[in-house]
Formats: C-alpha cells, structure tokens, sequence
C-alpha cells in the first residue's frame, strides 16, 4: 500500500496487521483542504441571496412588550424583520427539541428566557445591512426576575415557563438502580466518601460558527445547505416542523469546520432561515457570529453529589449519586428520548460495585438552552469524570495509591459481558492491563520516588491517574431512538467495473477523516485499493438514512454497516467468481484477500478481477456489485483507557504546568492508527480547556459572561502540552470488525487526570477538592486557604 | 453607505470592487477576490482562520483590517502555495505529519508557519509554538502541527530534500 504517513504515529497497536485496516494512510481528504478549497458553509452563495441576522435580548429574563421595526425597515437593501408574531401565524414559532421532552421557541414568544435569546430575525441584500438593521430594531423590555442557577429554581419562586402544563422549574426525574440496597450497603460500610463535585457549563465551539443557506427551488423544494452532523435527522425533523414532505427537502451538510457536538441541534437562526427563504422566495443565508455561536447552546452544567462506600481493605461496597442539572430555558438535550439523561449511568465506571443508585432532577434556568454534547456521548463525560475524581478522593481517605484502590476494584476481563448495576451490559475491557501498559510506560514508581524527595523540599509535584470507562455508539434499536427514529446507521457501497468505487453513509465528519477510514473499512473486506473509493456523505438525496455523528457513533454504527455491506458485496462476488472459474461457489474461499478454488492451488481471481466480470461476464448472475445495508448494533461498545497527568503547580502563582501527559487507550480495533492518534490529541487538549481555562459562567444578574473567544479560551499552542499516547487492543465482541470508538475517549478520560493530579500536588496542604476550571486564580486561592488554615491551627 | 474603491494584488492578480468603506479584507477577499480558503472564525481578532501574508511574508489578521486599509498592497492567500498542482513543502508536511482534521484552521496556520520560518528558519519546537500562538486550531492538539512545521523547515532549508521527495 501507498500513501503510509511519514511521521509514523507513537500509537503502536496491539493488533495484527492486516490488508488496509491498521495502516496509518493517509487523508485522502486532506488536499482539498490544504489548498484552501474545502467548501465550508460561508464558501457557498446561491444567486440572488438574502443574509439574515437576528437580534438577541440583553435581558436574561423579560416580558417583551413590543417591537418596533419601523427604523430597521429603513435601512436601504432592509427586506423584512420577523418575529415570533410571523411565525406563529405559520405555525413554526415553536420547535421541538430532539429528545422529544420540551419545546423551544423560535423566536421569543411573549418573553425572553436567557441573555441573548433570539428576539427577531431580519433580511436584506447584504449583510452589512442586515447587520445595521439589528441595530435599529427596538424591543421594549420588562425585565423580570432572574433565576441565575437550579438551585433557587427549585424553590420555584419564579416560574420560568408558563406555558409548559407543569407549573414548576423541575423539568424531570430520572433515576436507575437499586436505592434500598445502596442506602443499606453504605449504612454498613467502613467509610463512606461524600462529595459535591460540579462539571461547569462549557461549549464545544467548533472554529467555524454554525451557518446555513435556504433556498425553495421552482419546483418548490426546499434546498437546505446546514452545518449538520445529522443530515438526515434534520431532513425528518423539518418535516415535523415545517409539514414539509421529505421529498421535498434535501439537506446538504458541506464540510465543516469542526462539529464535536455543536453542530447536532436545529437551532432557531435555521428555522428563521427556512421561514425568510419561504415567504420572500429567496435563498436566505446565515452565518453565526462567534458570540451567536457560543451562546446559543452549552454542554455539562451537573452538580453532582456522590458517595462512596469502601471497606476497611478498600473494597468498595456501595455507590451513590445524586445530581442537579441545569438545563437553561429549555430542554434542548439532544438525548435519546428513552434517556433524559443520556449515558450518565455509566458512572459506576470501570469498578465492580456490588450496589449502585443514580438520582437526577432537571431545572429550567435563565441561561442559554441545551445539554448537547461537548464531545462526549451523552453525558459520559460528567459521569467518568465523577466517579475518576471520586476514586481519588477515596484513596486518600483510605491512605492508599489511587492505582491500588483501582486495581483492586475494576471489573476482571473474565467478568464480561458484565452487567454493571446501573444497567449496562459491558461488552469488553481489559482494564488492569490498560493500567500497567500506562504505568510502565510513564514510569509511575520513579515518579513516586520524585514526588516524594519535591515533597520534602515543600515542592508541588502531582500525578492524576483516570482509569475511566465510556459507553458509546448508540444504539440499538429496542432502546435508542431520536425523534422516535431508531438509532441505525445504513451504508452503501457501489463497486464500479474498474475495482474502484464509491460508498456513502449517513454520517457526517467534521474532521475525523471518514472519506479514508470508511475506505480502509470497505478494502480491507473486499482487498480493494483504499485509494480507489470515493467516501460521499452529507447529502440526503444521496446518502442512505443515517442518524449522524456525534456521541462517538460512526465507527460502531456505520463501521459496522459498511463491513456487512461489504459482506454482502464479497457473497455476491462469490457467485460471480465461481462462474468466471466454472466451480461451484462452495468450492470457493475467501483467503489472502482473494477467490481460491479449494484443493487448486492457482486457481484464483481476486476482487478487482470479479469486479470487471460483475459487468462483463455475469453469467445467471445479477449484474453490477453494490450492496446497501443497514446496521441496528446488538448492543453498545465500552472503550477504556488510562491517563496519566503529570503536574507541578507553582506555590505562589498557582500556576500549574502539565509536565508530561500520557494516553493509553483501548479502543478495540484500530482503523487507522495516525487519525485515531490525531484524534486523541484534539481531544486531550480539549479536556485540557476544560480541566483548566473553560467556563461558560453567568453573574448573578444572569449576565452570560462568556460570550467570545476573549473570555472563552481555546488553548493555543502555547499552553498545550506535548502528548504522548499507546494502545492496548481489546475488540469488541460483538462489532463487525471488533472496534469501539476513540474520538471522544480524551475528552472523557482526561479531565479527571487533570483535576486528580493537581489535587495530588496540593494534597500535602490538606486541599482535597477544587471543582474546574483550575484557574491560576482558584488553586492559588486553594493554597493560600490550606496555608492560613495551617497556620491558625 | 458610501463605497469606495478598493485595488489590491492577491495572489498576483489585481482585485479591484467597490465596497463599503467598513468592509473587511477577509471578506474582500473571500467576496471581490472570489477565494474561499481564507475563513472567519470569531468577532474578536483571537482564532486566526484569517491569516493572510501582507506585502511579502508579514501575517496579518485579514478580520482585523479593513478592506481600504489593503488597497494598493499585496495580498497572498493559501490559494497561492501550491504551484501547478504541486504542494508547497508546507503543505505537504501538514499532509504528511497529519496536521490537519477539519481543515478550518489550516490555512492560516501554515501561512503562519510559513512567516515564521521566514523569519527563522531553524525553529526550536517553543519557537514554533510561540509563532502559531495566535492561531487556534480546535482538532489537532498541535503536536502535529509542530512537527509539520519542522518538516516543512528541513525540506526548505534543503531544497534537494524537496526534489528528492519528488522522484
Ligand atoms: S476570524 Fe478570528 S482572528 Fe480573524
Ligand atoms: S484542523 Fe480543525 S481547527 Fe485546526
């Protein structure tokens, strides 16, 4: 095979080698991109288009007792200003979110709920214009009550939404487990550990802002160009919003300039768009500013409280969790509907726990909607970061290595499938050898020996370790559904006379390279040149039914659709080959990569060969060779992994250098070692953001005070660690090909390293917990506290 | 709006239009000179997708300059790099070292990267990640991105290296 990278990843992989899979190809994706010729949202204008901008409420909270557009209108090139009043009278002011549990408003309907809400969308033949007219659009506000964090909208002192039947903030309860036989389990312990751990509000904010292009062609149809990672959901959801039959609706998701998760929701500026394009029958764009960007949706936002209960030896005995989340004005989860709180249930993590209870209440608040992901496969990352964080905090109170405590509690790779007690079935893991791989690698004795000579000169030297289990690819069928649709993934591929050919899927890379891991996927079942396919995705009229990508699905879904669609593909050439051949199709193995008459040596045709005879010499076969398939996975894929962080913190600037930072993950197989590598190097340093610089953080006014990439950090280059990484290999039982996921295992697992090894420099001082963002501000803070604590003892 | 003209060389070619004065060089560019690859990113002169070279090889935030401020000046955009269909060593080194994932960030990021090594040919790694410091990128963590930059620095310190890879 051509094309290898040169600058071979540090992954090294535990799996044997094979034909195309394994290998560290290549992006064929990469030269459009590098020639400035991707086409990203922006990049496309249709003739005659019109730009919208929308206005946003500098009120968090506010009756709305009027707009005037009248001075907007005057802006030469104004077209139109729309508000919730058009859009009702359409019947489209309202939205439903995807997990089926709430509506949101389109644009604000009677009064805002958050800072920055949409108030009213306006169009006109440029976008400086458009821009000018939000200046003059005026908006008489009565500013009301402002209900800044769940816990006084519990009291429900204030009622966030009338309109709801439920005349209260609590949006729901969810709840798994066995609660009588936790609270026994841990009346009964020898320790029981309490925490009250917070996971902030934080966004994802892809570098290029969400944005779309609406257009009704002659024939009526409406052509719909969006930054998606869902294509085809968004094509059913606009029927059920819009009433529009589905044939007359293509979504076309071009390349996007980064997704992880912000690019899953329908937000309001999209349906304005359709709104505008419809009634003045002309293509509307938009494109988000940045502060649109980040304040139109967030990620996390749970405040968690667990308890642990443990034998004197340290054996845990019991878990429980109670958790309040903040969900914003409305519940635009992007959940499966059978789970309002996604994956949280996957917070007894990587440990055997005899018991385990999970409780959690949702509460509208006055900040921007949401509890989309960030990264993270529906709320995994909240829940491993806990029980990571919470695992640390019990070794020290049981003065034992964080590492021991966790040996001696993870699930044994004899144990799988194991059925955790918040109702998972793990599919497999290998956890203790993930464990020593990292620790050896790091070199965790003589890390110890170091940290404990820094210690005795008073230096600040912590490690953070995270043995941290995810639950993605979602999902089956029986328990998985968006909008009522089953959570599948289809696939199809198409194989032209020549031996090349084209495969599409509906889902959507913003970045993860699908245009060469699918490739790899389909040669290495059919022994076809990876080179040689086309990987097309994103357009609905197109591609087959796919529910997207986001909460690490694609490989475990469509993975899975594309190595049975091959399959299917190679049952087929069997017949073709054993005609060309004049045996019979039983005589036939598939070996080394091609046909093989058993018992003739020779005697062989390979793919490419078949290929050509599917068009030219069928015989009573069908002609042509593609093959369409849909893929319902038997159950959820379990990566794992083990981070280690390691830090010295400043004693009195509280700044905390990450000295050496090492991921040692399990993702089952490995479709391409360089992009799985890049994968988790981009999600290392996104967890990194989160553990140190990230908050979406609102004043007690409800001021969102987070709006732009000035006080939102993104890391630069600068801060960003170096990362080290390395593999350990335990497939999936179940899977096609044996693999998992990875894209979104940094994000989830590194957090708690951060926050564990920072807590372990300060832990000589007596701190125990900080909850993130570790700023220099706050573990400053944090030692000067345990200092003067210390010192009026 | 009073519009004004507005004349520049991109890549070479001379742009001309007549824009309104507030109008940004990112969006003449993209717009007037009909080239794509140069992006936006934020309202706060903070990700960088914007970079272009000004006059030579001094990087300029093409966001944070208005079109105007461009006129009779040149202009090179990513457009520019590759040279009959044959990559610039940098970007074949960001292909190489798999310094990219959605791409957004990339042209910028190696206009920069090719401004630095202008300015220093031999970068230590700090150098290289204190030249980019004004560059996000949201996908690749940097680390490949270093290492693009290095291998870009060797080919074109060496240009046989760079004929070498060609054969
Ligand atoms: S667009 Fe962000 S710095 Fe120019
Ligand atoms: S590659 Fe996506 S932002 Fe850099």
């Amino acid at each position: 095979m051509t094309d290898i990278a040169q600058g071979s990843p540090e992954i090294v992989t535990e799996q044997p080698a094979k034909f195309a899979m394994g290998k560290s190809m290549k992006r064929k994706e990469d030269p459009r991109f590098l020639q400035g010729k991707g086409n990203y949202i922006d990049d496309i204008n249709l003739k005659g288009q019109l730009y919208m901008a929308l206005v946003h409420s500098p009120y968090p909270h506010a009756n709305i007792r009027g707009i005037d557009s009248s001075e907007a209108m005057k802006i030469p090139g104004a077209v139109a200003v729309v508000t919730s009043k058009e859009l009702n009278a359409y019947n489209v002011g309202w939205l439903p979110t995807f997990h089926g549990l709430d509506k949101q408003m389109v644009l604000a309907d009677g009064k805002v709920l958050y800072q920055y809400q949409e108030v009213a969308a306006v169009y006109a033949e440029t976008r400086e214009a458009a821009y000018d007219m939000i200046e003059l659009v005026e908006v008489d506000y009565e500013p009301l009550e402002v209900v800044n964090n769940p816990f006084k909208a519990m009291k429900d002192d204030v009622l966030l939404r009338p309109d709801r039947e439920a005349k209260t903030n609590h949006i729901y309860n969810w709840n798994v487990g066995d609660q009588g036989a936790t609270d026994a389990a841990l009346a009964t312990s020898d320790h029981v550990v309490k925490q009250h751990v917070v996971f902030p509000r934080v966004h994802a904010a892809p570098l290029e802002p969400c944005g779309c292009i609406a257009e009704f062609d002659v024939m009526g149809r409406l052509q719909f160009y969006v930054t998606s990672q869902a294509p085809h959901v968004y094509r059913t959801a606009l029927f059920l919003v819009l009433g529009i039959p589905e044939d007359k609706i293509r979504v076309i998701s071009p390349d996007l300039g980064g997704g992880f998760g912000n690019k899953v929701p329908v937000y309001p500026g999209y349906v304005c768009a359709i709104a505008g394009a419809l009634v003045l029958q002309r293509p509307v764009k938009w494109i988000e500013t940045r502060t649109e960007n980040l304040t139109s949706s967030f990620a996390r936002d749970y405040h968690m409280d667990i308890e642990i209960g443990a034998t004197k030896e340290g054996k845990l005995t019991a878990l429980k969790v109670n958790t309040v989340a903040d969900h914003g004005a409305f519940d635009a989860a992007a959940d499966p509907s059978k789970y309002p709180a996604g994956m949280f249930g996957i917070v007894s993590g990587s440990y055997d726990f005899p018991v385990a209870y999970a409780n959690l209440d949702a509460y509208f608040t006055n900040k921007q909607p949401g509890g989309v992901a960030y990264r993270c496969s529906f709320r995994v990352t909240e829940a491993s970061y806990l029980i990571e964080r919470a695992m640390d905090i019990v070794a020290d109170e049981l003065k034992m290595d964080p590492t021991e405590l966790r040996r001696k509690n993870f699930i044994q790779k004899e144990q799988f499938p194991y059925k955790s007690p918040l109702n998972f079935t793990y599919d497999s893991g290998d956890y203790e050898h993930t464990m020593d791989v990292a620790l050896e690698k790091i070199g965790y004795k003589q890390l110890l020996e170091e940290q404990a000579e820094k210690r005795a000169r008073g230096e600040l030297m912590g490690i953070g370790i995270s043995t941290f289990t995810e639950v993605t690819g979602a999902g089956p069928s029986k328990h998985f559904d968006i909008l009522g649709i089953k959570m599948f993934d289809g696939a199809e591929i198409r194989i032209h006379p020549s031996g090349s050919g084209i495969i599409r899927t509906g889902t959507k890379s913003q970045g993860q390279g699908h245009e060469t891991t699918w490739a790899q996927i389909v040669a290495e079942e059919l022994g076809l040149d990876p080179q040689n396919f086309l990987v097309e995705e994103g357009d609905t009229d197109t591609a087959p039914y796919g529910l997207g990508t986001y909460a690490s699905r694609s490989t475990p879904v469509a993975g899975g659709a594309l190595a049975l669609a091959a399959r299917k593909i190679r049952e087929k050439a069997r017949k073709i080959a054993a005609h060309v051949l004049e045996v019979s199709e039983h005589d036939l193995e598939w070996k080394d990569y091609a046909f093989h008459v058993m018992g003739a040596p020779g005697k062989t045709i390979t793919m490419k060969e078949v290929a050509f005879a599917a068009y030219t010499n069928p015989g009573d076969n069908e002609p042509g060779l593609e093959a369409t398939l849909y893929y319902d996975p038997p159950n959820m894929v379990f990566p794992h992994g083990t981070y280690v962080a390691v830090v010295d913190v400043d004693r009195d600037t509280g700044e905390t250098k990450v000295r050496r930072f090492l991921a040692v993950d399990d993702a089952g197989t490995i479709i391409n070692p360089m992009i799985v590598e890049g994968q988790i190097h981009g999600g290392l340093t996104e967890g990194f953001a989160i553990a140190f610089m990230q908050e979406i953080a609102y004043d007690e006014a409800g001021n969102n005070l987070a709006t732009n990439f000035t006080d939102y950090l993104i890391p630069t280059s600068l801060e960003s660690p170096h990362w080290e990484t390395a593999a350990t290999c335990t497939p999936s039982p179940h899977h096609p090909i044996g693999a998992k996921s990875v894209g979104e295992s940094p994000n989830v697992g590194s957090p708690a390293a951060f926050v564990n090894a920072v807590i372990d420099a300060l832990s000589p001082l007596g701190v125990r917990h900080i909850d993130m963002p570790l700023t220099r501000e706050k573990v400053w803070a944090a030692i000067r506290t345990a200092e003067n604590a210390v010192a009026a003892d | 709006m009073n519009e004004v003209n507005v004349s520049m060389k991109i890549n070479g070619k001379t742009v001309t239009g007549s824009v309104e004065s507030r109008v940004l060089l990112a969006h003449f560019i993209r717009e007037q000179g009909g080239l794509t690859g140069t992006h936006v990113g934020c309202d706060s002169s903070s990700c960088g997708v914007c970079t272009v070279l000004l006059d030579g090889y001094t990087p300029v935030k093409s966001c944070t300059m208005y079109a105007v401020m461009a006129d009779g000046h040149e202009i090179t955009t990513v457009e520019s790099l590759a040279v009959g269909g044959k990559l610039h060593p940098m970007q074949q080194a960001f292909w190489d070292q798999h310094g990219l994932q959605c791409g957004y960030c990339t042209p910028g990021m190696m206009l920069s990267s090719i401004a630095l090594l202008k300015q220093n040919p031999n970068p230590t790694e700090h150098e290289i990640r204190e030249g980019l410091s004004g560059n996000l990128c949201r996908c690749t963590g940097y680390n490949n991105i270093v290492k693009a930059v290095q291998q870009a620095a060797q080919v074109m310190n060496q240009p046989e290296l760079a004929a070498a890879a060609d054969d």
